[in-house]
């Protein structure tokens, strides 16, 4: 067992069942055994690579543009108040 | 012929010459969607009004002799492209009632060329898979046998026009989801450069890698939707400011002196029935005038490794805005395949395995883009299965926690490089199973790779048998 589950699972912000967790445990280790085999290659003198546009810096003016009404942006959630979303409270 | 059998460029002819209008034949798709849907179930929501509205639009415009290049042309859009004022769900319960306030860059693109939109297609739950068995709202089923799997993601826009229900579709690709269930599907399936289209509205899945694309019923129309689609956009700083090419207009280019490269490291575990179908497609573009050479490549086993780490890292990061507090429902209702997913990438991107996993992955990914970039001086394109089989039985995804990423081995290796790759049906099976064909080259290659295809496609018949439905 490399996965310590109950730990991940709360990083990841999801609540699983004491089945899922035993499913996810064994079915993850096969994953990370699969993916395990990137250890054969030796990689000590290669750059990482992120994107493959070779694009870099692409900014754009800054500029005001219209965007979404308010209450088109609001129109999904379901909980509002005055015109905002409503959370719930994070600190005590 | 029924209307919704013909392809892009027959329905613009037709329209043009008023053989038919933009309204009969949106009829005629839904129709054909009504008939089928029981069994294929490629729609996850159909969009009967607003089809029959953009239709009435398209027949007053062409009365008027309007120049848009898709004018009346009837689409299905895979529903992981949010859609304006209409419910997008990306296949997930947690978008189960998600009405996106604008459109994706794509869609608006297809709208302003005068499509006329049918419907959203199924799709593995976010899409993740290849085989639409993950989606939230059941299967969608393969139109030449509904015993077996249409592939994924972008099923339901295989299915749907594989089975006519629709004149052409928009899927979307992130490793294989266009190429792979549009062999299954014995369609044509292209998935552009990484950059090439803007993924604006897209739902994201793997940023560094999703890319949208068409599936359609010849390279032609591939052809034709790409000019539509491609292109620099504000809303996505990944997108490229390269000119697009009328990608329809050099179809025909002899392929004599074109340098295509077989890798043996593509035919390993591939089913004997698609080696020997690859093998003669090989020899048929040899008889186009192709020089067919070896080349050795870096074997997809490790791409596939790569993948999984990139996708499952990204993925996590990507579903973490899902909290059910601005839209959507709280994160209760992922799916089984969803948490496995953000499980195993929460644990490659957690502190002291980012190194380990997410990084040298990066840098493996680095090593293929090399290994590309060297087989590319001596070939111009290279050329193998799209996938190691055909259609799978339904079911077959359950409990193989790297089922999609198996599926899709022969496809992963491009897309980490972001390469441009179509796939071509060149066969079928003793089962009557479609069998396919992937052409592939470097970034910005499409040109290159519609005309092999097309070449290849209009020297054959495959195109011509369609499943008995």
């Amino acid at each position: 067992m490399r996965i310590d589950i109950s730990r991940i699972s709360k990083l990841a912000n999801l609540s699983l069942s004491d089945e899922e967790k035993g499913k996810f445990e064994k079915q993850l280790d096969e994953t990370i055994e699969y993916i395990d085999k990137l250890k054969e290659i030796d990689t000590m003198t290669v750059d990482p690579t992120s994107q493959v546009t070779g694009l870099e810096n692409i900014t754009r003016e800054d500029e005001v543009k219209p965007s979404l009404p308010q209450e088109k942006v609001l129109s999904n959630s379901k909980s509002t108040h005055n015109g905002l979303f409503k959370v719930a409270a994070i600190l005590e | 012929m029924n209307l919704n059998e013909l392809t892009i460029s027959q329905s613009l002819v037709g329209l043009k010459k008023k053989e038919f209008s933009s309204l009969e034949l949106t009829k005629a798709c839904l129709r054909q969607i009504k008939n089928q849907e029981l069994k294929i179930n490629a729609f996850v929501s159909i969009t009967e009004e607003k089809a029959i509205e953009q239709a009435k639009k398209a027949d007053l415009l062409i009365s008027k002799g309007t120049n848009s290049p898709l004018i009346g042309v009837p689409v299905s859009i895979k529903d992981n492209f949010c859609t304006k004022n209409i419910r997008t769900t990306a296949s997930s319960k947690v978008l189960d009632d998600f009405i996106p306030p604008f459109n994706a860059t794509v869609v608006k693109l297809l709208e302003e060329a005068g499509i006329v939109m049918l419907g959203k297609t199924n799709l593995d739950a976010w899409a993740h898979g290849s085989s639409t068995e993950t989606s939230d709202f059941g299967s969608t089923k393969n139109p030449w046998n509904t015993n077996f799997l249409p592939g994924g993601s972008s099923g339901g826009a295989a299915a749907s026009v594989a089975s006519n229900e629709t004149v052409f579709a928009i899927g979307s690709e992130t490793a294989g989801s266009i190429r792979q269930p549009a062999s299954w599907c014995g369609v044509v399936g292209l998935k552009p450069t990484y950059g090439r289209v803007s993924r604006y509205g897209l739902i994201a899945m793997v940023s560094s890698l999703d890319c949208p694309g068409p599936i359609a019923k010849s390279v032609e129309d591939c052809a034709l939707v790409l000019e539509v689609l491609a292109g620099k956009d504000s809303l996505d700083a990944t997108t490229s400011d390269r000119a697009v090419p009328k990608y329809s207009k050099s179809l025909n280019n002899s392929l004599a002196g074109i340098r295509i490269g077989v890798s043996d490291e593509y035919f390993d575990g591939v089913d004997e029935e698609v080696n020997e179908k690859i093998q003669e497609a090989v020899k048929i573009l040899e008889k186009l005038g192709a020089k067919i050479k070896k080349v050795k490549l870096f074997p997809p086993k490790y791409a596939i490794a790569v993948y999984t780490i990139l996708q499952r890292s990204e993925v996590s990061s990507n579903l973490a805005r899902y909290d059910g507090i601005r839209y959507g429902k709280d994160r209760s209702y992922f799916g089984e395949e969803a948490k496995r997913r953000i499980m195993l990438g929460t644990y490659t991107l957690s502190s002291g395995y980012y190194d380990q996993y997410y990084n040298k992955a990066q840098k493996v990914r680095t090593i293929i883009m090399n290994d590309f970039d060297k087989a590319f001086k001596k070939v111009d394109l290279i050329v193998g299965p799209t996938s190691p089989s055909t259609a799978l039985p339904i079911g077959s995804s359950k409990n193989h926690p790297m089922f999609g990423e198996m599926s899709d081995a022969l496809v992963e290796p491009s897309t980490i490089a972001g390469l441009a790759g179509i796939n071509v049906p060149c066969g079928f099976s003793k089962q009557r199973l479609p069998i396919g064909l992937q052409i592939f080259g470097p970034q910005f290659s499409e040109e290159r790779v519609l005309n092999a295809a097309h070449k290849y496609e209009q020297t054959t018949d495959w195109r011509k048998y369609k499943p008995s439905l």
